[in-house]
């Protein structure tokens, strides 16, 4: 039976520091994260400062193995990196402010804490321009490219079975990302593709597309693969795998995020369950991202390696039927029940409104919900695509200055309520191990050295530190330890009562 | 969680009438339409006070 998908998403922000002469990112990013863990310790809404804990991390291991590649591709950076109450990490990565949700239990509740994620950065925006000079702010976009060249991402995380090979998981994977773009774009004018321009392409689907280099690999800052093998569980490795996923962009439509994370938990369950009998092996995947970007009447024909072709759409309705027939034999609680049932049929309304009237989801997919507002005032003011007005409006899509957003003025249908993401801002998911890590930040960050996705580090005032592991991302919730966590004083009866339990 | 029993709220801020599933109808596409127009007379007062120049000088270092 297929793991149950505990899932998570990743956000590198883009970040302006005007007024200055000279900003340096790294700089402006530590300020506004600051910012936030100041103002939080001011009205008394958080503890000290907890840091991340590096110890267990690996991003060099590669899921297929030993391939020969020279060292880690990257250095954590360990510049601010906090830890916050809800479960969440929230750091300076890549000279971009990051916030990565807690583990989350299903797609529904990713959606709820990427939104409290943006309400996190606006409250760091205001908390940070209160401290700066006149005329000096802090602008922070939820994008994922400049327009010039420079791209950061939205991951996404997904919790697999260690002993499904991992050469059928980039096979079904690499047809998912290549077609799902249909509805995780966020759209962008023109390309950032070598030698494309505005010219030759106006508009299309995604701000990542143009990135993609690689079919396979452990890079995610240059020569960008499709599937990204970095092998790094946070769980036990033994049972374990987290597939990192970087060909997604970052979406302000609550159904994108939802539909995004939860069509994509179902393909991996059915990949783990052997339930997707055809694979979809392109010619060209790399190609297939871009046509399938670049394509907005969405009939494109893709080339197969097998000489046949086939539209993303048609590769989307196959998978989506595959998944109405695993659900029957396998049903949904792998993810999350009820909420299983909400992707099936989000799934089928947005392929439905592809096929037939693409505009009827402008409330509900960015691309969609983008385009309509720069078509509205192309043709109202009779303006070109290459426009700097277009480029204007299309960058402010994704301001997250409330008085900014054209994304929060574009009519977007909501799957949260405001109190929902406002509690989601300090209040942990109660049914990861998320839910240990938060309460015990809201209990004792003072006695809290140092935590991050599978392990929490106490100091309890003894000679050596006391690290807690937590190997197994669906315990530590609120039924397994909120009676221990609510009735222990302090650290020290915890881990005792943790020992003897 | 109990919080998952409150969904699909209409956007407070439009307050736009369609729920996440409603279908592709006609109806939806003119109300879209009406909503556009509006957002369009307001967006000179949203637009960034030199919107051209910001877009210009938007730059970012290269992340993952």
């Amino acid at each position: 039976m297929a793991l149950h998908k505990v899932v998570g998403i990743e956000t590198e922000f883009g970040i302006v520091h005007r007024g200055v002469a000279e900003s340096n990112p790294v700089v402006a990013s530590s300020l506004l994260i600051n910012a936030y863990l100041a103002d939080l310790q001011r009205e008394q809404e958080a503890g000290p400062l907890v840091g991340w804990d590096f110890e267990d991390e690996t991003p060099g291991n590669d899921a297929r193995g030993d391939v020969g590649h020279g060292g880690s591709p990257e250095v954590e950076t360990h510049l601010v990196n906090a830890v916050l109450t809800n479960g969440a990490r929230y750091y300076v990565d890549h000279a971009h402010p990051e916030c990565s949700t807690p583990e989350c239990f299903d797609a529904l509740a990713v959606v709820v804490f990427d939104r409290a994620a943006e309400r996190i950065l606006q409250r760091s925006m205001a908390a940070a321009n209160r401290q700066l000079p006149e005329g000096q702010e802090l602008v922070v976009h939820k994008n994922n490219s400049d327009g010039k060249g420079n791209s950061y991402g939205c991951h996404e995380n997904y919790l697999m079975d260690r002993s499904v090979p991992f050469g059928k998981v980039i096979t079904h994977a690499t047809a998912h990302f290549v077609t799902r773009q249909l509805y995780t774009g966020s759209g962008k004018v023109g390309s950032e593709a070598p030698g494309l321009g505005v010219r030759d392409v106006p508009y299309q689907l995604t701000q990542r597309a143009d990135f993609f280099e690689a079919e396979v690999g452990l890079e995610t800052t240059l020569k960008r693969p499709i599937v990204n093998t970095r092998d790094e569980p946070h769980a036990d490795a033994q049972k374990y795998r987290r597939l990192h996923v970087i060909a997604g962009d970052a979406n302000l439509a609550e159904t994108a995020t939802f539909l995004k994370v939860g069509a994509t938990a179902l393909v991996l369950a059915m990949v783990e369950d052997d339930a997707l009998p055809r694979t979809f092996v392109f010619r060209s995947p790399v190609q297939a991202m871009r046509q399938v970007s670049y394509d907005l009447t969405l009939q494109r024909p893709l080339e197969l390696a097998d000489g046949t072709t086939i539209t993303a759409l048609e590769v989307q309705w196959e998978l989506l039927e595959r998944a109405r027939a695993w659900a029957g034999t396998h049903g949904l609680d792998a993810v999350g029940g009820a909420v299983g049932e909400q992707i099936l049929a989000t799934w089928e309304d947005v392929l439905t409104g592809l096929g037939t009237d693409p505009d009827s989801l402008a409330d509900r997919i960015d691309w969609i919900a983008k385009r309509r507002i720069l078509e509205g005032y192309r043709e109202r003011h009779g303006l070109d695509w290459a426009d700097g007005r277009i480029a204007a409006l299309a960058l402010q899509y994704h301001d997250l200055r409330p008085e900014r957003s054209l994304a929060a003025r574009a009519g977007l249908a909501r799957l949260t309520t405001d109190d929902e993401v406002a509690r989601a801002m300090t209040q942990p998911p109660t049914d990861t191990r998320a839910y240990f890590r938060g309460r015990c930040l809201q209990r004792w960050a003072d006695q809290v050295v140092a935590a991050n996705w599978d392990s929490i580090v106490f100091d309890i005032g003894q000679d050596s530190l006391r690290r807690v592991p937590m190997m197994e991302p669906l315990r530590g919730t609120r039924s397994h330890v909120g009676t221990l966590v609510d009735e222990s004083a302090t650290p020290a009866e915890l881990l005792a009562r943790l020992g003897g339990a | 969680m109990p919080e998952r029993e409150q969904i699909r709220k209409p956007a407070p801020a439009r307050e736009v009438e369609e729920v996440a599933d409603a279908p592709a109808t006609s109806e939806t596409g003119e109300k879209l339409k009406a909503d556009i127009d509006d957002l369009l007379d307001e967006i000179d007062e949203v637009l960034e006070s030199n919107a051209e120049d910001f877009v210009r000088s938007y730059v970012q270092k290269g992340g993952q």
